[in-house]
């Protein structure tokens, strides 16, 4: 199934990525180009197979319920955490004004 | 004495250990090497004082007795793992002058055995590409050349093309990789170097920028096997922080090591004899057979039915997974935030990841967001996963008939920067051969065979059983051996 640019603007709008109607036209026949290829996985018979969801059998473990129990990945960490932020205020992350 | 920089891991640790050298002598001649040959671009940030730091370390430890795994041994860590106090980039503008309050679990590992760091090595932006022509800080050149008198620049593979460049032209004697679909065994293919990928879950993912969680694996190259088994023990191991960790004991693989395969089986998988196919690997491939078949193994046909969709199932599963990993990129919490005059909250996001994306991740993630988005999730992302259970299920039922698998590393030798940036789906085929191992999160490892006829390296590919990287690695052992690959590239940088 062929996309045009009114979906490639769809998907960039989905995915959070500002593009020019330039960049669109160029993707649409990159995107189309892939996934005209990948089209071929349907030709494959997956009758009765079960989709992979853990590529080497492992149990979800769950660690204790202990507070702070890793000091790397506990808390009391907000400056670490804030180090890189770009627009860091009073201690929290800065985001421009979101309600009027 | 042989130049330092010509020894390889086991001989700086051997050297440093008998008293042949001290290990500040080692990284002052590593570290003079990175400064010079700054036309390969192979590193992002070079760190001279880590690497000198950690020899006075060393030298220390071994008056006092205390000499660790790799004590002397500096070398090169690939910019996708978080270094505490050092940029770490991922080779993208998004993440430009990020520098972690943290460290990655293996690069820590590494520390803790007494290796020191060189600096932080470029690659394809996000790891995505396979010629490390992505990164925003540069093309990275492979120290090789054609032998036809022209000059023109190779592509080092990727996408951990600092690793194989700066390996290949002796800034390090090793370094990290990552693979989520060949990205550690086609950039040592070629540049005429080792790596292994080993089992998923073996390396903690645990500070590593993230690509396709279910496929990501770091692991070793260098410049043989003996080396890339003493890295890999030093990389291994089970972590908490990390829920696909496997919690299992390190092996002392380099201890084990032996190129005696009697008693062995080793598969040829006949899906891989592709039609028009470079006459030169294949002949390399057969030569290959030859040299297994001398170390006392038995050779088998097998048969992996699935393989002409491992690569279509790995451009939707990973591209799934990396649109979803790299949403984190907002321009909040790190990295680049472009606001433009009077922009909003949403308007911030677009014009952030526009901004600080290359084309390629935006390709990539714009291809995981459509197959994952309503109405489309079946038809690509499910169909994907049930072909990667059969890709799976083919070398589950080869491994009852075989030990390993010998298969060409990559379908050519290094191409040249600019060939094949054109062509989006030209530069994907060149992982035909490394991702159905990825997809089935198999070992899998990459040496160096013979050279081409424009005086190129080729590289011979060992997949083994989950676990099983004493296998893989042996067989590997057994081809170095009788490969003999000597070959280096002559100095022009």
């Amino acid at each position: 199934m062929a996309i045009d640019q009114a979906t490639v603007r769809k998907i960039a709008s989905l995915a959070r990525i500002a593009i020019s109607d330039a960049e669109a036209a160029a993707m649409e026949g990159e995107l189309n180009g892939i996934l005209g290829w990948v089209e071929q996985l349907g030709e494959v018979d997956v009758t009765g197979v079960e989709p992979m969801t853990a590529v080497i059998p492992n149990k979800l473990r769950l660690r204790d319920d202990v507070v702070d129990a890793d000091p790397l990945t506990g808390g009391n960490r907000r400056d670490d955490i804030l180090a890189n932020a770009p627009a860091p205020q009073h201690g929290f992350f800065g985001v421009p004004k979101v309600i009027e | 004495m042989t130049e330092l920089t010509n020894l390889t891991v086991a001989q700086i640790r051997d050297g440093h250990r008998a008293g042949d050298f001290s290990a500040v002598e080692v990284a002052e001649a590593f570290n003079a090497n990175v400064a010079g040959a700054k036309a390969l671009n192979a590193f992002i940030v070079e760190t001279p004082e880590h690497a000198i730091a950690a020899a006075k370390a060393a030298d220390a430890d071994r008056s006092a007795g205390t000499l660790k795994p790799l004590s002397g041994v500096p070398i090169g860590m690939k910019d996708l793992f978080c270094t505490n106090g050092v940029q770490t980039t991922a080779a993208s503008h998004m993440l430009e002058g990020f520098v972690p309050r943290y460290e990655s679990t293996v690069s820590q590992k590494l520390w803790d055995a007494g290796a020191g760091m060189l600096g932080k090595l470029n690659l394809d932006q996000f790891a995505m590409g396979s010629s490390n022509e992505t990164s925003y800080f540069g093309n990275v050149i492979s120290p090789w050349r054609r032998k036809d008198g022209g000059n023109a620049a190779l592509a080092p593979g990727g996408s951990s093309g600092g690793s194989s460049s700066a390996i290949a032209a002796r800034l390090c004697p090793a370094a990290t990789g990552t693979d989520t679909g060949g990205s550690i065994r086609q950039p040592a293919a070629f540049t005429g170097i080792s790596g292994i990928k080993p089992t998923y879950g073996r390396c903690s993912r645990w500070g590593i920028v993230a690509f396709a969680s279910s496929l990501d694996q770091a692991g070793p190259m260098a410049r043989d096997v003996r080396d890339c088994a003493i890295m890999l023990e030093n990389m291994a191991g089970f972590d908490p922080k990390d829920a696909t960790s496997l919690d299992m004991a390190v092996p002392n693989w380099e201890a084990a090591l032996s190129s005696d395969l009697k008693g062995k089986t080793v598969g040829i998988p006949r899906e891989y004899r592709l039609d028009g196919i470079d006459p030169d690997i294949d002949a390399m491939w057969d030569a290959g057979i030859a040299m297994l078949k001398d170390a006392g193994a038995e050779v088998v046909e097998i048969s992996l039915p699935h393989t002409k969709y491992a690569l279509p199932a790995y451009y939707i599963i990973a591209p799934a997974e990396a649109s979803s990993n790299l949403a984190r990129y907002d321009g909040v919490r790190y990295g680049l935030r472009d606001l433009p005059q009077g922009a909003g909250l949403q308007d911030m996001y677009a014009a952030t990841r526009a901004d600080g994306f290359g084309p390629e991740v935006k390709r990539r993630i714009m291809i995981g967001t459509y197959v994952l988005s309503a109405g489309f999730y079946d038809a690509y992302y499910t169909q994907a996963q049930k072909v990667r259970t059969l890709i799976a299920r083919d070398f589950e039922q080869a491994f009852a008939s075989c030990d390993v698998i010998l298969a060409p590393t990559a379908p050519s030798a290094a191409f040249g920067l600019g060939e094949k940036t054109s062509d989006p789906l030209a530069m994907y085929l060149n992982d035909v051969f490394a991702v159905p191992a990825s997809l089935a999160g198999l070992p899998a490892m990459s040496v160096p065979a013979a050279l081409n006829r424009e005086g190129l390296p080729l590289g011979l590919q060992i997949i083994g059983k989950a676990f099983d990287e004493q296998g893989v690695l042996n067989a590997g052992l057994a081809i170095e051996e009788r490969a003999g690959f000597t070959a280096r590239a002559d100095k022009w940088w």
